[in-house]
């Protein structure tokens, strides 16, 4: 039975990281000062004894999430993105990418759909960042059980993990039951031949939302949510350049360094063809409603099935 | 410590040194000054205090070692390697292709190293974690990180110095080898981090000051650090860097520099001359 729940990622992951922790008790968490938002505070005041919170000092935290790594513990040292994958950037590479301690990178309130905070917290950054680091995997669910699936599987993978959470609430489209989060692998959500539209995180409801306006429209338009960037399902996203010629990418993140330049990067090499990227391009977001700023830049249904219509047409 | 057994740790000690310049001369180069002045607490620490097994260096009880001011490797790859952790002709390919010994701590391809380090602040939070793991398992292992009195120029420094405070790491131990130089001259005239005792006293640590020469006063000072209950624990050892070879001594230019083949030749000489009056005693 698909029961539909409107729910922030971020929520997902903190009643994930609670109902996962009696059957994986090596798992232990660390915020930065931020457990109401980052939503760590669901594991907290259930587990307190397995919490640490580490104060305003996100280097320190991952430095000891590497240390405590080093002793079996799996731990998750959460913030908001800008400062779990931003500041820490080095510690993430020398700390923990490097000797590959099994430490989970959580980064919360990715993207402009941060809202009034602006821009000093809007991080469009982070999955370029974290891409970056030899052997990292990048996870980006879509909604709460993607979330749920992606955070039990970093659980279970032995070595460093990034993981986006979004403040936004978003509805659901997979199922409580019958879903399957396959590290690495792609999803086709929806079929089609004329163009592929790729999408990862809160992106994915917008860019299914668009799929549904193009087919009213005549437009066949084919759907894959990439929910792990690195390492990417090539395969799939080959297979779709081959059978429809035309891809979209579609991120709440730069398109410098994200998803669109990871499908380039494979295309590139092994089935060149048209590659559109939305995303925030070259830009700071700055304060606002976090819908209008979606809006304002591009990431919504609308621009997406815009963006469809511009690329059939010039083909 | 009777006096025997004091000799043997400054024999060892002597050793440390030697293969420390062994392997910095033979990469051509690498950092002598940070190891010479290391050398007798290296050798303190692996050779009478630490519980460590190197035939069983992955023991999840063993007592652990982050050399925070990681570019000091020579040193401490010296003190593993007499201690019998790899054999000591490993010195001489440090820094090549291939290596077991990287130019920085490497926990993955070196036997005995605890920590990946080498990027100046990350040592000392990853100790904490070690620490903390230590409390969280109720294990009865300590944990000992070495600091470059440079190093603590770095702000992660006292965000972990603020942890192990609040978190009460009393098995936690911290050294800084307070030689007085950094790369750009004297810490006092580069940075001026003192004052380093009053620093860490004001973070909540039980702070000593000792000379980090003497076996006798480290002896001391680890002995107390023991018995401390509630804070963690910082032993200032002042000392001379590049001690033990004669032109090395208290210049910063060999804090990253490897010696020609006439310095190479009086740093043995020097090195060697002190060996043989210590073992002719």
């Amino acid at each position: 039975m698909a029961e539909k729940v409107k729910k922030a990622t971020r929520e997902s992951y903190g009643e994930a990281l609670r109902e996962l922790a009696e059957e994986y008790p090596r798992v232990v968490v660390l915020d930065a000062d931020l457990a109401e938002a980052t939503k760590t505070a669901l594991f907290r005041d259930a587990y307190p004894e397995r919490f640490i919170d580490c104060g305003i000092a996100e280097c320190n935290m991952v430095g000891v999430a590497a240390g405590l790594a080093s002793c079996g513990k799996i731990p998750f040292a959460t913030s908001f993105a800008m400062f779990s994958a931003g500041r820490a950037y080095e510690q993430v590479r020398n700390s923990v990418g490097y000797p590959r301690l099994n430490v989970k990178i959580v980064g919360s309130h990715a993207g402009v759909s941060v809202g009034e905070d602006g821009a000093t917290h809007q991080c469009c950054e982070d999955i370029a960042l974290m891409r970056t680091v030899p052997g990292m995997v990048v996870l980006n669910p879509a909604d709460h059980y993607e979330m749920k699936a992606a955070v039990k599987a970093a659980v279970e993978w032995k070595g460093p993990v990034y993981i986006r959470l979004g403040r936004l609430a978003v509805e659901s489209f997979n199922n409580s039951d019958g879903y399957s989060f396959e590290l690495g692998k792609g999803i086709t959500l929806r079929d089609g031949k004329d163009l592929t539209i790729i999408a990862t995180g809160l992106m994915v409801s917008r860019a299914l939302e668009a799929v549904k306006n193009l087919e009213r429209q005549g437009v066949d338009a084919r759907l894959i949510n990439i929910h792990t960037i690195k390492p990417i399902d090539r395969e799939l996203v080959v297979r779709a350049a081959r059978e429809t010629g035309k891809i979209i990418t579609v991120e709440e993140h730069s398109v410098i360094g994200g998803l669109g330049d990871a499908v380039c990067g494979v295309l590139s090499g092994e089935c060149p063809v048209r590659v559109v990227k939305i995303g925030v391009n070259d830009q700071y977001g700055h304060s606002g409603p976090a819908q209008d700023l979606l809006d304002e830049f591009g990431l919504n249904a609308d621009h997406i099935a815009e963006t469809a219509r511009k690329v059939m047409e010039r083909s | 410590m009777n006096a025997a057994e004091k000799k043997k740790l400054q024999i060892l000690a002597c050793k440390v040194r030697l293969g420390a310049i062994e392997g910095v001369y033979r990469a051509k180069s690498g950092h002598p000054g940070g190891s010479l002045s290391a050398a007798d607490l290296f050798t303190y620490l692996y050779f009478r205090e630490m519980r460590v097994d190197p035939a069983n260096p992955g023991d999840e009880n063993r007592d652990r070692f982050v050399l925070s001011k990681g570019h000091s490797a020579p040193g401490l790859y010296a003190a593993l390697a007499l201690k019998g952790y790899f054999p000591m002709e490993e010195i001489s390919r440090l820094r090549r292709i291939g290596a077991m010994l990287q130019g920085h701590p490497d926990m993955k391809g070196t036997p005995g190293v605890d920590m990946s380090t080498g990027s100046l602040g990350q040592g000392f939070s990853a100790a904490c974690g070690m620490a903390l793991a230590g409390k969280m398992d109720r294990r009865d292992y300590r944990v000992f990180t070495l600091l470059g009195d440079g190093e603590i120029e770095e702000g992660e420094i006292w965000e972990a110095a603020m942890f192990a405070a609040h978190h009460r790491l009393d098995h936690l131990c911290v050294i800084v080898d307070n030689n007085g130089l950094q790369i750009d001259g004297s810490v006092e005239e580069v940075a001026g981090p003192a004052p380093i005792d009053e620093k860490f006293r004001a973070f909540g640590f039980d702070v000593q000051t000792i000379d980090g020469h003497s076996f006798d006063e480290i002896e001391k000072a680890l002995n107390h650090a023991k018995t401390v209950r509630g804070n963690p624990c910082a032993i200032l050892a002042k000392t001379v860097k590049g001690k033990g070879v004669s032109f090395m001594e208290n210049q910063a230019g060999w804090h990253g520099k490897a010696p020609n083949d006439e310095q190479y030749a009086v740093a043995r000489n020097d090195l060697n001359k002190i060996l043989r009056r210590l073992e002719a005693e």
